[in-house]
């Protein structure tokens, strides 16, 4: 009796243990990479040195319109992960709402066209310092923990439209209304911010009466 | 495709944000920044989601629903953002966020009565608001 408990557990084991290294026999290496790895790969270094230009180019266009790229990047890394739908709307709200409203921000604050020099701030070295030791970190810990994790790209989409519509309205309904509630309370708070400086504007309007209607088009 | 891929992509454009937050005078720069974090953070959701939604057989596909809140949270915090960003520079002239220092707290010799704070907060106030008018 025990000795069968015993060769039982001893034959668990070695089952187990056999799965476990053809499993890990199974993770490709990372020397040969699939053609989906290989996009990812240049797609992301295109994403990463666009971010890269944002942040330090002087020219604050410039940066509205690398952000672009940027987030243009990370759509089609979002399609190559298979989530279409994930990336139509980093497209439609990303690229084609927010970056229209940084330019008009950076427009209405009568932003310098050109080189200005003091778009970085003083801080600039520490800042280098705490982003490349954050990266360091990050990167370690993430490589560490992920080195043998495997995505199975194949098979049915992970994120078309259906599934990803299926599980919102199905699973995610209330959170999904209550961004509903958020998104009207931000717009008000967006009026209101904006208005009120439009009363003080009417206060004083006499000593300054020009450059108050710009501001109707920023809203 | 390696789940490390996306991780590292991820983790490298978020710090790239955090450079620009701590790095950028102007506040709409800081914005774009701020920007590109949450984008690194959407790109780990959707491919651990992927990646969840295959391995563990997961079809609560939590990862894509925080990431379309995400989307959503973030275009409500950049109208707002610029609302105030703009509000701003129509009071002072200025979206520079390092020149925002009237809560700093006074130090120096020069201004620590009271009143030399506010005869200089004034001051300032008056030539930025000049500033605004040109």
């Amino acid at each position: 009796m025990t000795l069968s408990t015993a060769m039982a557990t001893a034959a668990h084991t070695m089952t187990s243990t056999a799965h476990t290294t053809t499993a890990a026999a199974d993770t490709p290496g990372f020397l040969s990479p699939t053609g989906v790895e290989i996009a990812f790969l240049l797609v992301g270094l295109v994403t990463f040195g666009a971010a890269i230009v944002t942040v330090t180019t002087r020219q604050l266009v410039h940066a509205a319109l690398w952000l672009v790229a940027t987030l243009g990047g990370l759509a089609v890394e979002y399609l190559l992960l298979t989530a279409e739908f994930i990336a139509w709307v980093q497209v439609l709200i990303y690229v084609g709402s927010v970056v229209v409203l940084l330019l008009f921000g950076l427009m209405l604050t009568k932003a310098p066209i050109g080189r200005s020099p003091d778009a970085d701030s003083g801080n600039r070295w520490a800042a280098l310092t705490v982003a490349v030791a954050s990266a360091a970190a990050l990167i370690w810990v993430v490589v560490d923990a992920f080195r043998t994790t495997w995505i199975d790209l194949d098979g049915a989409a992970a994120g078309s439209t259906e599934v990803t519509g299926k599980a919102l309205f199905q699973n995610w309904v209330l959170p999904f209304e209550a961004l509903s509630v958020l998104l009207l309370a931000a717009l008000v708070g967006a009026i209101v911010l904006s208005r009120k400086a439009k009363a003080d504007a009417a206060a004083t309007s006499a000593s300054r009466p020009g450059g108050r209607s710009e501001k109707e088009g920023a809203r | 495709m390696h789940l490390a891929y996306p991780a590292v992509l991820s983790a490298l454009l978020f710090c790239t944000g955090l450079y620009g937050v701590l790095a950028r005078r102007n506040a709409i720069l800081v914005l774009m920044s701020v920007e590109l974090m949450l984008n690194a953070v959407n790109l780990n959701l959707v491919a651990f989601d992927v990646w969840l939604s295959k391995a563990a057989e997961e079809t609560l596909h939590s990862g894509q629903a925080l990431t379309l809140f995400t989307i959503a949270i973030a275009a409500a915090e950049i109208g707002i953002g610029l609302a105030i960003v703009l509000a701003v520079y129509r009071n002072r002239g200025t979206s520079a966020i390092d020149r925002l220092r009237d809560t700093a707290e006074p130090h120096g010799p020069d201004n620590d009565g009271p009143e030399g704070t506010d005869g200089s907060e004034d001051t300032v106030t008056a030539d930025e608001k000049a500033e605004a008018t040109a």
